[in-house]
Protein backbone atom coordinates (compact mmCIF):
# COMPACT_ATOMS: atom_id res chain seq x y z
CA UNK A 1 0.00 0.00 0.00
CA UNK A 2 1.52 3.24 -0.68
CA UNK A 3 1.28 6.49 1.75
CA UNK A 4 -1.97 9.37 0.23
CA UNK A 5 -0.91 11.19 3.60
CA UNK A 6 2.27 11.78 5.49
CA UNK A 7 2.91 14.60 8.37
CA UNK A 8 7.07 14.52 9.00
CA UNK A 9 7.48 16.15 12.76
CA UNK A 10 4.86 18.23 12.35
CA UNK A 11 3.89 20.83 15.03
CA UNK A 12 2.10 23.95 16.58
CA UNK A 13 2.79 25.49 19.10
CA UNK A 14 0.45 28.50 20.66
CA UNK A 15 2.04 30.69 22.70
CA UNK A 16 4.35 28.52 25.25
CA UNK A 17 2.10 25.73 24.47
CA UNK A 18 2.37 22.56 22.43
CA UNK A 19 -0.81 21.94 21.40
CA UNK A 20 0.82 19.05 18.30
CA UNK A 21 4.54 18.08 18.93
CA UNK A 22 6.72 15.92 16.59
CA UNK A 23 4.05 14.44 15.10
CA UNK A 24 4.49 11.36 12.42
CA UNK A 25 1.08 10.39 10.89
CA UNK A 26 0.87 8.18 8.05
CA UNK A 27 -2.25 7.21 6.33
CA UNK A 28 -1.92 4.43 3.47
CA UNK A 29 -4.52 4.72 0.39
CA UNK A 30 -7.19 2.91 0.48
CA UNK A 31 -7.87 2.59 4.57
CA UNK A 32 -9.89 3.87 7.52
CA UNK A 33 -8.09 5.79 9.43
CA UNK A 34 -8.71 7.01 13.28
CA UNK A 35 -7.27 9.78 15.16
CA UNK A 36 -8.27 9.04 18.66
CA UNK A 37 -7.72 10.45 21.94
CA UNK A 38 -8.48 11.92 25.25
CA UNK A 39 -9.92 15.88 25.33
CA UNK A 40 -7.08 18.75 24.96
CA UNK A 41 -4.92 15.67 22.96
CA UNK A 42 -4.53 17.99 20.06
CA UNK A 43 -6.95 15.73 17.38
CA UNK A 44 -8.49 18.68 16.75
CA UNK A 45 -5.11 20.51 16.24
CA UNK A 46 -4.08 18.40 14.47
CA UNK A 47 -6.55 17.59 11.79
CA UNK A 48 -6.46 21.63 11.32
CA UNK A 49 -2.95 21.63 10.21
CA UNK A 50 -3.19 18.51 7.61
CA UNK A 51 -6.72 20.72 6.42
CA UNK A 52 -4.58 23.75 6.03
CA UNK A 53 -6.33 26.25 8.36
CA UNK A 54 -3.56 26.43 10.79
CA UNK A 55 0.05 27.02 9.48
CA UNK A 56 2.49 24.61 11.22
CA UNK A 57 5.09 26.27 13.40
CA UNK A 58 7.51 23.01 12.05
CA UNK A 59 7.33 19.72 9.96
CA UNK A 60 5.85 19.35 6.92
CA UNK A 61 2.27 17.61 5.08
CA UNK A 62 2.79 15.37 2.18
CA UNK A 63 -0.04 14.55 0.18
CA UNK A 64 0.01 12.62 -2.94
CA UNK A 65 4.08 12.91 -2.53
CA UNK A 66 3.87 16.55 -3.00
CA UNK A 67 4.36 18.66 -0.44
CA UNK A 68 1.64 20.90 0.53
CA UNK A 69 2.83 22.73 3.90
CA UNK A 70 2.32 26.07 2.79
CA UNK A 71 -0.86 25.43 0.59
CA UNK A 72 -4.10 26.96 1.46
CA UNK A 73 -7.10 25.03 2.79
CA UNK A 74 -8.52 25.74 -1.16
CA UNK A 75 -5.32 24.60 -3.03
CA UNK A 76 -5.47 21.14 -1.28
CA UNK A 77 -8.97 20.72 -1.82
CA UNK A 78 -8.08 21.10 -5.16
CA UNK A 79 -5.11 18.30 -5.06
CA UNK A 80 -7.61 16.26 -3.85
CA UNK A 81 -8.85 16.66 0.03
CA UNK A 82 -11.96 17.13 0.87
CA UNK A 83 -12.90 18.15 4.24
CA UNK A 84 -15.64 18.00 7.06
CA UNK A 85 -15.57 20.27 9.91
CA UNK A 86 -16.75 19.55 13.56
CA UNK A 87 -19.40 21.60 13.71
CA UNK A 88 -21.71 21.40 10.82
CA UNK A 89 -21.48 24.22 8.84
CA UNK A 90 -23.29 24.39 5.57
CA UNK A 91 -24.84 27.11 3.84
CA UNK A 92 -27.77 27.26 6.30
CA UNK A 93 -29.69 29.98 3.87
CA UNK A 94 -29.57 28.20 0.94
CA UNK A 95 -31.70 24.73 -0.09
CA UNK A 96 -30.09 21.64 0.42
CA UNK A 97 -30.10 20.93 -3.19
CA UNK A 98 -27.88 24.16 -3.86
CA UNK A 99 -25.55 23.48 -1.13
CA UNK A 100 -24.53 19.90 -2.86
CA UNK A 101 -24.92 22.09 -6.34
CA UNK A 102 -22.34 24.62 -4.86
CA UNK A 103 -19.98 22.10 -4.08
CA UNK A 104 -20.49 19.54 -7.46
CA UNK A 105 -20.31 22.78 -9.81
CA UNK A 106 -16.45 22.51 -9.56
CA UNK A 107 -16.13 19.39 -11.55
CA UNK A 108 -19.37 17.91 -12.86
CA UNK A 109 -20.91 19.51 -16.42
CA UNK A 110 -24.44 21.33 -15.86
CA UNK A 111 -26.38 18.80 -17.94
CA UNK A 112 -25.02 16.02 -15.65
CA UNK A 113 -25.43 18.01 -12.38
CA UNK A 114 -29.26 17.85 -11.70
CA UNK A 115 -28.42 14.20 -11.79
CA UNK A 116 -25.65 13.90 -9.75
CA UNK A 117 -27.36 16.26 -7.01
CA UNK A 118 -30.57 13.22 -7.10
CA UNK A 119 -27.72 10.39 -6.41
CA UNK A 120 -26.46 12.37 -3.43
CA UNK A 121 -29.39 13.00 -2.03
CA UNK A 122 -30.85 9.38 -1.93
CA UNK A 123 -27.91 8.45 -0.58
CA UNK A 124 -27.84 10.71 2.25
CA UNK A 125 -31.39 10.02 2.39
CA UNK A 126 -32.29 14.10 2.26
CA UNK A 127 -34.57 14.02 -1.04
CA UNK A 128 -37.59 14.62 0.62
CA UNK A 129 -36.13 17.44 1.89
CA UNK A 130 -34.31 18.96 -1.20
CA UNK A 131 -35.94 22.60 -1.55
CA UNK A 132 -35.74 23.48 2.27
CA UNK A 133 -33.08 25.57 3.43
CA UNK A 134 -30.14 23.79 5.37
CA UNK A 135 -30.61 25.50 8.28
CA UNK A 136 -33.80 23.90 9.04
CA UNK A 137 -32.70 20.71 9.12
CA UNK A 138 -31.89 18.04 12.07
CA UNK A 139 -28.24 18.09 13.66
CA UNK A 140 -27.70 14.56 12.29
CA UNK A 141 -28.95 15.50 8.94
CA UNK A 142 -26.57 18.52 8.79
CA UNK A 143 -23.69 16.41 9.84
CA UNK A 144 -24.99 13.98 6.32
CA UNK A 145 -25.32 16.98 4.12
CA UNK A 146 -22.14 18.36 4.87
CA UNK A 147 -20.95 14.79 4.76
CA UNK A 148 -22.19 14.56 1.13
CA UNK A 149 -20.80 18.20 0.43
CA UNK A 150 -17.58 16.53 1.04
CA UNK A 151 -18.19 13.54 -1.17
CA UNK A 152 -19.50 16.30 -4.10
CA UNK A 153 -15.39 16.76 -4.52
CA UNK A 154 -14.72 13.28 -5.41
CA UNK A 155 -11.91 13.03 -3.03
CA UNK A 156 -8.88 10.60 -2.94
CA UNK A 157 -8.69 11.76 1.15
CA UNK A 158 -11.72 12.55 3.23
CA UNK A 159 -11.18 14.19 6.35
CA UNK A 160 -14.20 13.69 8.84
CA UNK A 161 -13.68 15.87 12.07
CA UNK A 162 -15.83 14.48 14.80
CA UNK A 163 -18.54 13.49 12.26
CA UNK A 164 -21.13 12.23 15.12
CA UNK A 165 -20.95 14.90 17.18
CA UNK A 166 -24.61 15.23 18.30
CA UNK A 167 -26.21 12.75 16.68
CA UNK A 168 -28.31 9.67 18.02
CA UNK A 169 -26.64 6.29 18.26
CA UNK A 170 -28.84 5.03 15.88
CA UNK A 171 -27.66 8.13 13.19
CA UNK A 172 -24.42 7.47 14.44
CA UNK A 173 -24.52 3.62 13.47
CA UNK A 174 -26.01 4.90 10.05
CA UNK A 175 -22.94 7.28 9.43
CA UNK A 176 -20.04 4.84 10.07
CA UNK A 177 -22.31 2.49 7.29
CA UNK A 178 -22.17 5.50 5.42
CA UNK A 179 -18.24 5.99 5.73
CA UNK A 180 -17.44 1.92 4.63
CA UNK A 181 -19.42 2.73 1.94
CA UNK A 182 -17.55 5.12 0.92
CA UNK A 183 -14.50 3.49 1.66
CA UNK A 184 -15.68 0.52 -0.34
CA UNK A 185 -15.43 2.85 -3.59
CA UNK A 186 -11.66 3.90 -3.10
CA UNK A 187 -11.95 6.73 -1.11
CA UNK A 188 -9.27 6.64 1.61
CA UNK A 189 -10.76 8.08 4.80
CA UNK A 190 -8.92 10.12 8.08
CA UNK A 191 -11.50 10.19 11.24
CA UNK A 192 -10.79 12.17 14.34
CA UNK A 193 -13.11 10.67 16.82
CA UNK A 194 -13.35 9.55 20.81
CA UNK A 195 -16.05 7.68 20.35
CA UNK A 196 -14.96 4.46 20.62
CA UNK A 197 -17.75 2.66 19.72
CA UNK A 198 -18.37 4.38 16.47
CA UNK A 199 -14.20 3.82 16.03
CA UNK A 200 -14.34 0.14 16.42
CA UNK A 201 -17.31 0.34 13.97
CA UNK A 202 -15.09 1.95 11.01
CA UNK A 203 -11.77 1.82 11.85
CA UNK A 204 -8.81 -0.40 10.41
CA UNK A 205 -5.94 1.65 12.05
CA UNK A 206 -5.98 3.93 14.55
CA UNK A 207 -3.50 6.47 15.89
CA UNK A 208 -3.35 7.60 19.05
CA UNK A 209 -2.48 11.45 20.17
CA UNK A 210 -1.89 12.12 23.78
CA UNK A 211 -0.39 15.57 25.12
CA UNK A 212 -0.21 16.43 21.29
CA UNK A 213 1.95 13.64 20.49
CA UNK A 214 1.53 10.14 19.35
CA UNK A 215 1.13 7.92 21.94
CA UNK A 216 0.32 4.52 20.05
CA UNK A 217 -0.76 3.07 16.10
CA UNK A 218 -1.56 -0.03 14.97
CA UNK A 219 -4.92 -2.02 13.86
CA UNK A 220 -7.98 -1.62 15.94
CA UNK A 221 -7.46 -4.83 17.49
CA UNK A 222 -3.75 -3.62 18.80
CA UNK A 223 -5.19 -0.50 20.20
CA UNK A 224 -7.90 -2.37 21.65
CA UNK A 225 -5.65 -4.16 23.81
CA UNK A 226 -3.46 -1.75 24.83
CA UNK A 227 -3.66 -1.41 28.06
CA UNK A 228 -1.72 1.99 28.35
CA UNK A 229 -4.80 3.40 25.68
CA UNK A 230 -7.06 1.97 28.02
CA UNK A 231 -5.37 3.80 31.05
CA UNK A 232 -5.35 7.36 29.15
CA UNK A 233 -8.76 7.70 28.22
CA UNK A 234 -9.62 6.37 31.97
CA UNK A 235 -7.52 8.81 33.68
CA UNK A 236 -5.13 5.89 35.46
CA UNK A 237 -1.42 6.95 35.63
CA UNK A 238 0.69 5.27 33.33
CA UNK A 239 4.30 5.29 32.50
CA UNK A 240 5.59 5.82 29.20
CA UNK B 1 -26.43 31.92 -21.47
CA UNK B 2 -29.64 33.89 -21.59
CA UNK B 3 -31.05 30.76 -19.37
CA UNK B 4 -29.32 32.44 -16.68
CA UNK B 5 -31.56 35.59 -16.38
CA UNK B 6 -33.79 33.22 -14.09
CA UNK B 7 -32.19 31.15 -11.28
CA UNK B 8 -31.89 31.06 -7.53
CA UNK B 9 -30.23 34.16 -6.65
CA UNK B 10 -33.13 36.54 -8.01
CA UNK B 11 -36.67 37.35 -7.09
CA UNK B 12 -39.16 36.68 -9.67
CA UNK B 13 -38.15 33.95 -12.59
CA UNK B 14 -41.88 33.08 -13.74
CA UNK B 15 -43.97 34.52 -16.90
CA UNK B 16 -46.06 36.84 -14.53
CA UNK B 17 -42.64 38.88 -13.72
CA UNK B 18 -41.10 39.03 -16.61
CA UNK B 19 -44.67 40.05 -18.50
CA UNK B 20 -44.33 42.92 -15.37
CA UNK B 21 -40.90 43.83 -16.52
CA UNK B 22 -41.61 44.35 -20.31
CA UNK B 23 -44.85 46.61 -18.99
CA UNK B 24 -43.09 48.80 -17.18
CA UNK B 25 -40.08 48.87 -19.41
CA UNK B 26 -42.25 50.07 -22.05
CA UNK B 27 -44.16 52.33 -19.55
CA UNK B 28 -41.05 53.66 -18.79
CA UNK B 29 -39.87 54.07 -22.43
CA UNK B 30 -42.96 55.59 -23.76
CA UNK B 31 -42.96 58.24 -20.62
CA UNK B 32 -41.53 61.08 -22.02
CA UNK B 33 -43.57 61.22 -24.59
CA UNK B 34 -45.97 62.28 -22.14
CA UNK B 35 -44.17 63.69 -19.06
CA UNK B 36 -42.97 67.03 -18.79
CA UNK B 37 -39.25 67.87 -19.84
CA UNK B 38 -38.24 68.80 -16.41
CA UNK B 39 -39.40 65.72 -14.90
CA UNK B 40 -37.72 63.74 -17.64
CA UNK B 41 -34.50 64.94 -16.53
CA UNK B 42 -35.31 64.35 -13.18
CA UNK B 43 -36.17 61.32 -13.80
CA UNK B 44 -33.04 60.80 -15.30
CA UNK B 45 -31.14 62.12 -12.46
CA UNK B 46 -33.01 59.28 -9.92
CA UNK B 47 -31.69 56.62 -12.38
CA UNK B 48 -28.55 57.45 -12.17
CA UNK B 49 -28.09 56.61 -8.76
CA UNK B 50 -29.52 53.23 -9.63
CA UNK B 51 -25.46 51.79 -10.70
CA UNK B 52 -23.96 52.61 -7.51
CA UNK B 53 -27.07 51.17 -5.32
CA UNK B 54 -26.65 47.82 -7.78
CA UNK B 55 -23.48 47.62 -6.77
CA UNK B 56 -23.71 47.90 -3.46
CA UNK B 57 -26.22 45.21 -3.90
CA UNK B 58 -23.81 42.95 -5.12
CA UNK B 59 -20.97 43.16 -2.86
CA UNK B 60 -23.04 43.49 0.66
CA UNK B 61 -26.37 41.61 -0.49
CA UNK B 62 -25.04 38.50 -2.14
CA UNK B 63 -21.39 38.33 -1.25
CA UNK B 64 -21.38 39.76 2.72
CA UNK B 65 -18.92 42.94 2.17
CA UNK B 66 -20.57 45.83 3.47
CA UNK B 67 -19.07 48.12 1.73
CA UNK B 68 -19.10 51.96 2.83
CA UNK B 69 -17.40 53.17 -0.19
CA UNK B 70 -19.48 53.84 -3.14
CA UNK B 71 -18.86 56.76 -3.12
CA UNK B 72 -15.22 56.86 -3.04
CA UNK B 73 -15.39 55.21 -6.49
CA UNK B 74 -18.57 57.62 -7.26
CA UNK B 75 -15.61 60.40 -6.53
CA UNK B 76 -13.12 59.23 -8.65
CA UNK B 77 -15.06 58.41 -11.80
CA UNK B 78 -16.87 61.93 -11.65
CA UNK B 79 -13.42 63.58 -11.32
CA UNK B 80 -11.72 61.42 -13.39
CA UNK B 81 -14.46 61.94 -16.27
CA UNK B 82 -14.62 65.71 -15.66
CA UNK B 83 -10.29 65.81 -15.78
CA UNK B 84 -10.55 63.82 -19.03
CA UNK B 85 -13.19 65.16 -20.89
CA UNK B 86 -11.82 68.70 -20.29
CA UNK B 87 -7.97 67.49 -21.71
CA UNK B 88 -9.75 65.81 -24.24
CA UNK B 89 -11.61 68.76 -25.10
CA UNK B 90 -14.73 67.61 -25.05
CA UNK B 91 -16.83 66.36 -27.93
CA UNK B 92 -17.11 62.62 -28.74
CA UNK B 93 -14.48 62.10 -26.79
CA UNK B 94 -16.35 61.99 -23.74
CA UNK B 95 -17.43 58.33 -24.39
CA UNK B 96 -13.56 57.53 -23.91
CA UNK B 97 -13.70 59.68 -20.98
CA UNK B 98 -16.62 57.72 -19.61
CA UNK B 99 -14.71 54.33 -20.21
CA UNK B 100 -11.36 55.16 -19.03
CA UNK B 101 -12.72 56.75 -15.92
CA UNK B 102 -14.99 53.81 -14.93
CA UNK B 103 -11.99 51.50 -15.39
CA UNK B 104 -9.53 53.71 -13.16
CA UNK B 105 -12.73 53.48 -10.50
CA UNK B 106 -12.30 49.84 -11.44
CA UNK B 107 -7.83 49.97 -11.04
CA UNK B 108 -8.55 51.87 -7.76
CA UNK B 109 -11.33 48.66 -6.50
CA UNK B 110 -8.18 46.15 -7.32
CA UNK B 111 -5.64 48.18 -5.31
CA UNK B 112 -8.16 49.37 -1.91
CA UNK B 113 -9.63 45.77 -2.11
CA UNK B 114 -6.30 43.84 -2.96
CA UNK B 115 -5.15 45.11 0.32
CA UNK B 116 -8.41 44.93 2.04
CA UNK B 117 -8.89 41.62 1.39
CA UNK B 118 -6.08 39.68 1.39
CA UNK B 119 -5.54 41.94 4.56
CA UNK B 120 -8.10 39.65 5.81
CA UNK B 121 -10.27 43.04 6.51
CA UNK B 122 -13.52 41.60 7.27
CA UNK B 123 -16.86 41.98 8.90
CA UNK B 124 -17.68 45.64 10.18
CA UNK B 125 -13.77 46.82 9.58
CA UNK B 126 -14.38 46.39 5.70
CA UNK B 127 -17.24 49.25 6.55
CA UNK B 128 -14.77 50.89 8.57
CA UNK B 129 -12.07 51.29 6.08
CA UNK B 130 -14.28 52.05 3.43
CA UNK B 131 -16.19 54.14 4.83
CA UNK B 132 -12.05 55.84 6.17
CA UNK B 133 -11.17 55.84 2.34
CA UNK B 134 -14.13 57.90 1.49
CA UNK B 135 -13.50 60.73 4.03
CA UNK B 136 -10.13 60.70 3.03
CA UNK B 137 -10.94 61.32 -0.59
CA UNK B 138 -13.58 63.95 0.52
CA UNK B 139 -11.17 65.95 3.03
CA UNK B 140 -8.47 66.12 0.02
CA UNK B 141 -10.80 67.04 -2.79
CA UNK B 142 -12.07 70.15 -0.21
CA UNK B 143 -8.61 71.38 -0.11
CA UNK B 144 -7.91 71.39 -3.89
CA UNK B 145 -9.55 75.19 -4.00
CA UNK B 146 -5.83 76.41 -4.87
CA UNK B 147 -4.72 77.50 -8.35
CA UNK B 148 -1.88 74.60 -7.94
CA UNK B 149 -4.31 71.64 -7.76
CA UNK B 150 -5.49 71.64 -11.35
CA UNK B 151 -4.47 68.79 -13.90
CA UNK B 152 -3.82 69.99 -17.55
CA UNK B 153 -6.95 72.34 -18.12
CA UNK B 154 -9.02 71.44 -15.53
CA UNK B 155 -8.97 72.70 -12.13
CA UNK B 156 -10.41 70.67 -9.17
CA UNK B 157 -11.90 73.67 -7.15
CA UNK B 158 -12.13 72.92 -3.33
CA UNK B 159 -15.44 72.73 -2.29
CA UNK B 160 -16.74 74.94 -5.26
CA UNK B 161 -16.18 71.47 -7.21
CA UNK B 162 -15.24 70.58 -10.87
CA UNK B 163 -17.22 72.33 -13.82
CA UNK B 164 -16.79 73.03 -17.46
CA UNK B 165 -16.72 69.49 -18.52
CA UNK B 166 -18.91 68.47 -21.89
CA UNK B 167 -21.66 66.01 -21.07
CA UNK B 168 -21.45 62.83 -22.94
CA UNK B 169 -22.13 63.20 -26.35
CA UNK B 170 -22.27 61.13 -29.73
CA UNK B 171 -22.34 62.13 -33.69
CA UNK B 172 -25.79 62.01 -34.60
CA UNK B 173 -27.19 62.44 -38.35
CA UNK B 174 -26.71 65.37 -40.50
CA UNK B 175 -23.83 66.20 -38.53
CA UNK B 176 -25.52 67.13 -35.72
CA UNK B 177 -24.33 65.63 -31.97
CA UNK B 178 -26.63 64.18 -29.62
CA UNK B 179 -25.79 65.33 -26.09
CA UNK B 180 -27.00 63.56 -23.35
CA UNK B 181 -29.22 65.60 -21.72
CA UNK B 182 -32.90 65.50 -20.88
CA UNK B 183 -34.64 62.69 -22.22
CA UNK B 184 -31.85 61.65 -24.40
CA UNK B 185 -29.65 60.78 -20.99
CA UNK B 186 -33.20 59.45 -19.46
CA UNK B 187 -33.02 57.24 -22.64
CA UNK B 188 -29.31 55.99 -21.83
CA UNK B 189 -30.19 55.56 -18.61
CA UNK B 190 -32.48 53.37 -19.31
CA UNK B 191 -30.89 51.37 -21.77
CA UNK B 192 -27.74 50.73 -19.78
CA UNK B 193 -30.12 49.69 -16.70
CA UNK B 194 -31.34 46.89 -18.06
CA UNK B 195 -28.05 46.16 -19.62
CA UNK B 196 -26.74 46.15 -16.52
CA UNK B 197 -29.60 44.91 -14.39
CA UNK B 198 -30.00 41.60 -17.01
CA UNK B 199 -26.26 41.18 -16.99
CA UNK B 200 -26.53 41.27 -13.14
CA UNK B 201 -28.72 38.70 -13.26
CA UNK B 202 -26.68 36.37 -15.32
CA UNK B 203 -23.82 36.87 -13.06
CA UNK B 204 -25.77 35.91 -10.11
CA UNK B 205 -27.20 33.09 -11.44
CA UNK B 206 -23.84 31.61 -12.67
CA UNK B 207 -21.49 29.44 -11.11
CA UNK B 208 -19.85 32.55 -10.16
CA UNK B 209 -23.18 33.71 -8.40
CA UNK B 210 -23.21 30.57 -6.67
CA UNK B 211 -19.88 31.09 -5.15
CA UNK B 212 -20.44 34.34 -3.80
CA UNK B 213 -23.89 33.63 -1.70
CA UNK B 214 -21.59 30.55 -0.57
CA UNK B 215 -19.13 32.75 0.56
CA UNK B 216 -21.94 35.03 2.44
CA UNK B 217 -23.25 32.22 3.93
CA UNK B 218 -19.82 30.55 5.38
CA UNK B 219 -16.41 31.82 3.89
CA UNK B 220 -14.38 28.85 5.55
CA UNK B 221 -17.10 25.92 4.01
CA UNK B 222 -16.73 27.61 1.02
CA UNK B 223 -12.80 27.65 0.65
CA UNK B 224 -13.03 24.28 2.01
CA UNK B 225 -15.26 23.41 -1.11
CA UNK B 226 -11.98 24.51 -2.92
CA UNK B 227 -13.11 27.88 -3.82
CA UNK B 228 -9.79 31.06 -3.65
CA UNK B 229 -12.81 33.13 -1.71
CA UNK B 230 -10.13 35.96 -1.72
CA UNK B 231 -10.08 36.18 -5.97
CA UNK B 232 -13.99 35.91 -5.72
CA UNK B 233 -14.51 38.71 -3.45
CA UNK B 234 -11.79 41.14 -5.34
CA UNK B 235 -14.21 40.80 -8.41
CA UNK B 236 -17.12 41.17 -6.48
CA UNK B 237 -15.96 44.56 -5.09
CA UNK B 238 -14.17 45.81 -8.47
CA UNK B 239 -17.46 45.10 -9.77
CA UNK B 240 -20.09 46.96 -7.33
CA UNK B 241 -17.07 49.68 -7.23
CA UNK B 242 -16.93 50.36 -10.88
CA UNK B 243 -20.83 50.38 -11.25
CA UNK B 244 -20.42 53.25 -8.52
CA UNK B 245 -17.79 54.78 -10.73
CA UNK B 246 -20.66 54.87 -13.54
CA UNK B 247 -22.70 56.57 -11.38
CA UNK B 248 -20.33 58.96 -10.79
CA UNK B 249 -19.22 59.42 -14.44
CA UNK B 250 -22.97 60.07 -15.31
CA UNK B 251 -23.79 62.14 -12.32
CA UNK B 252 -20.90 64.31 -13.77
CA UNK B 253 -21.87 64.62 -16.98
CA UNK B 254 -25.60 65.00 -16.34
CA UNK B 255 -24.63 68.68 -14.17
CA UNK B 256 -21.35 69.39 -15.85
CA UNK B 257 -20.16 69.60 -12.26
CA UNK B 258 -18.95 67.15 -9.31
CA UNK B 259 -18.15 68.40 -5.80
CA UNK B 260 -16.51 66.64 -3.23
CA UNK B 261 -20.06 66.89 -0.75
CA UNK B 262 -20.98 64.49 -3.49
CA UNK B 263 -18.18 62.00 -1.68
CA UNK B 264 -18.76 62.85 2.00
CA UNK B 265 -20.67 61.08 4.74
CA UNK B 266 -23.64 62.34 4.07
CA UNK B 267 -23.93 60.93 0.55
CA UNK B 268 -21.82 58.23 1.25
CA UNK B 269 -24.23 56.99 3.75
CA UNK B 270 -27.22 56.97 1.39
CA UNK B 271 -26.41 53.78 -0.64
CA UNK B 272 -26.77 51.98 3.06
CA UNK B 273 -30.39 53.13 3.50
CA UNK B 274 -31.51 52.85 -0.38
CA UNK B 275 -30.62 49.24 -0.48
CA UNK B 276 -31.02 47.85 3.17
CA UNK B 277 -34.55 49.48 2.97
CA UNK B 278 -35.19 47.83 -0.70
CA UNK B 279 -33.91 44.38 0.39
CA UNK B 280 -30.05 43.93 0.00
CA UNK B 281 -30.57 40.16 -0.68
CA UNK B 282 -31.94 40.90 -4.37
CA UNK B 283 -31.06 42.94 -7.06
CA UNK B 284 -34.67 43.75 -8.71
CA UNK B 285 -36.03 44.91 -4.97
CA UNK B 286 -32.60 46.89 -4.74
CA UNK B 287 -33.28 48.40 -8.45
CA UNK B 288 -36.84 49.08 -7.41
CA UNK B 289 -36.69 50.59 -3.70
CA UNK B 290 -33.41 52.77 -4.84
CA UNK B 291 -35.33 54.19 -7.27
CA UNK B 292 -38.75 55.24 -5.36
CA UNK B 293 -36.68 56.17 -2.38
CA UNK B 294 -34.36 58.75 -4.52
CA UNK B 295 -37.99 60.21 -6.03
CA UNK B 296 -38.98 60.41 -2.19
CA UNK B 297 -35.82 61.90 -1.31
CA UNK B 298 -36.25 64.71 -3.88
CA UNK B 299 -39.87 65.15 -3.35
CA UNK B 300 -39.42 66.03 0.42
CA UNK B 301 -36.07 67.50 0.04
CA UNK B 302 -38.07 70.39 -2.17
CA UNK B 303 -39.87 71.36 0.89
CA UNK B 304 -36.85 70.42 3.33
CA UNK B 305 -33.87 68.73 3.01
CA UNK B 306 -33.61 68.07 6.66
CA UNK B 307 -36.65 66.54 6.77
CA UNK B 308 -35.40 64.23 3.71
CA UNK B 309 -31.94 63.67 5.83
CA UNK B 310 -34.65 62.73 8.91
CA UNK B 311 -36.62 60.66 7.25
CA UNK B 312 -34.07 58.65 5.65
CA UNK B 313 -32.21 58.02 8.98
CA UNK B 314 -35.69 56.73 10.26
CA UNK B 315 -36.18 54.68 7.48
CA UNK B 316 -32.65 52.94 7.83
CA UNK B 317 -33.82 52.58 11.56
CA UNK B 318 -37.09 51.23 10.91
CA UNK B 319 -35.40 48.53 8.22
CA UNK B 320 -33.08 47.39 10.85
CA UNK B 321 -35.65 47.19 13.39
CA UNK B 322 -38.77 46.04 11.51
CA UNK B 323 -37.93 44.41 8.72
CA UNK B 324 -34.46 43.61 8.45
CA UNK B 325 -34.47 42.09 4.97
CA UNK B 326 -35.92 45.27 3.56
CA UNK B 327 -39.37 46.01 2.86
CA UNK B 328 -39.47 45.55 -0.99
CA UNK B 329 -37.98 42.23 -0.87
CA UNK B 330 -41.19 41.86 1.84
CA UNK B 331 -43.44 43.10 -0.26
CA UNK B 332 -42.57 41.32 -3.52
CA UNK B 333 -42.65 37.64 -1.67
CA UNK B 334 -45.80 38.69 -0.04
CA UNK B 335 -46.99 39.29 -3.76
CA UNK B 336 -45.40 36.15 -4.99
CA UNK B 337 -46.74 33.59 -2.29
CA UNK B 338 -50.00 35.09 -3.09
CA UNK B 339 -50.02 34.17 -6.87
CA UNK B 340 -48.19 30.93 -6.09
CA UNK B 341 -50.06 28.31 -7.71
CA UNK B 342 -48.40 25.24 -6.50
CA UNK B 343 -46.65 23.66 -3.93
CA UNK B 344 -43.53 23.14 -5.71
CA UNK B 345 -42.96 26.79 -6.75
CA UNK B 346 -39.98 28.77 -5.58
CA UNK B 347 -40.83 31.90 -3.07
CA UNK B 348 -41.19 34.87 -4.83
CA UNK B 349 -41.74 33.43 -8.30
Amino acid sequence: MTEILQTRALGKTFGGLDAVSDVDLSVQTGEIHCLIGPNGAGKSTLFKLVVGTYAPTRGNIVFRDRDVTAQRPYQRVKEGMSIKMQTPSVFRELPVRQNLHIALQHHVASQALAQEEDRLLELLELSADAGKPAGVLSHGQQQWLEIGMALALKPALLLLDEPTAGMSPEETFRTGELIQQLNGTGVTVLVVEHDMTFVRQIAQRVTVLHFGKVFARGSIEEILADQRVEEIYLGKPHEH
Amino acid sequence: MLRLVNGPQTVGNGPAFWISFLVVLVGALVYPLFADAYDVGNFAYFLLWVFMALGLCLMWGYCGMLSFGQTFFFGIAGYAYGVLAINFGGGTMTLAALVLAVLLAALAALVLGYFLIWGRVGGVFFGIVTLSATLVLAFFLGQTAGPEWRIGEARLNGFNGMKGMDPLNVPWFDDETLYFEGSSLYYLAIGMIVLVYLGLRMLLNSRFGNVIVAIREDPQRAELLGYDVRKYQLVTFIIGSSLAGLSGVLYTSWGQFITPSSVGLPAAAMPIVWVAFSGRGDITATMVGSFLILVAFQTITVHSQQAALILMGAMLLTTVMVAPQGFVIGVARLVGRLFRRGPSARAGD
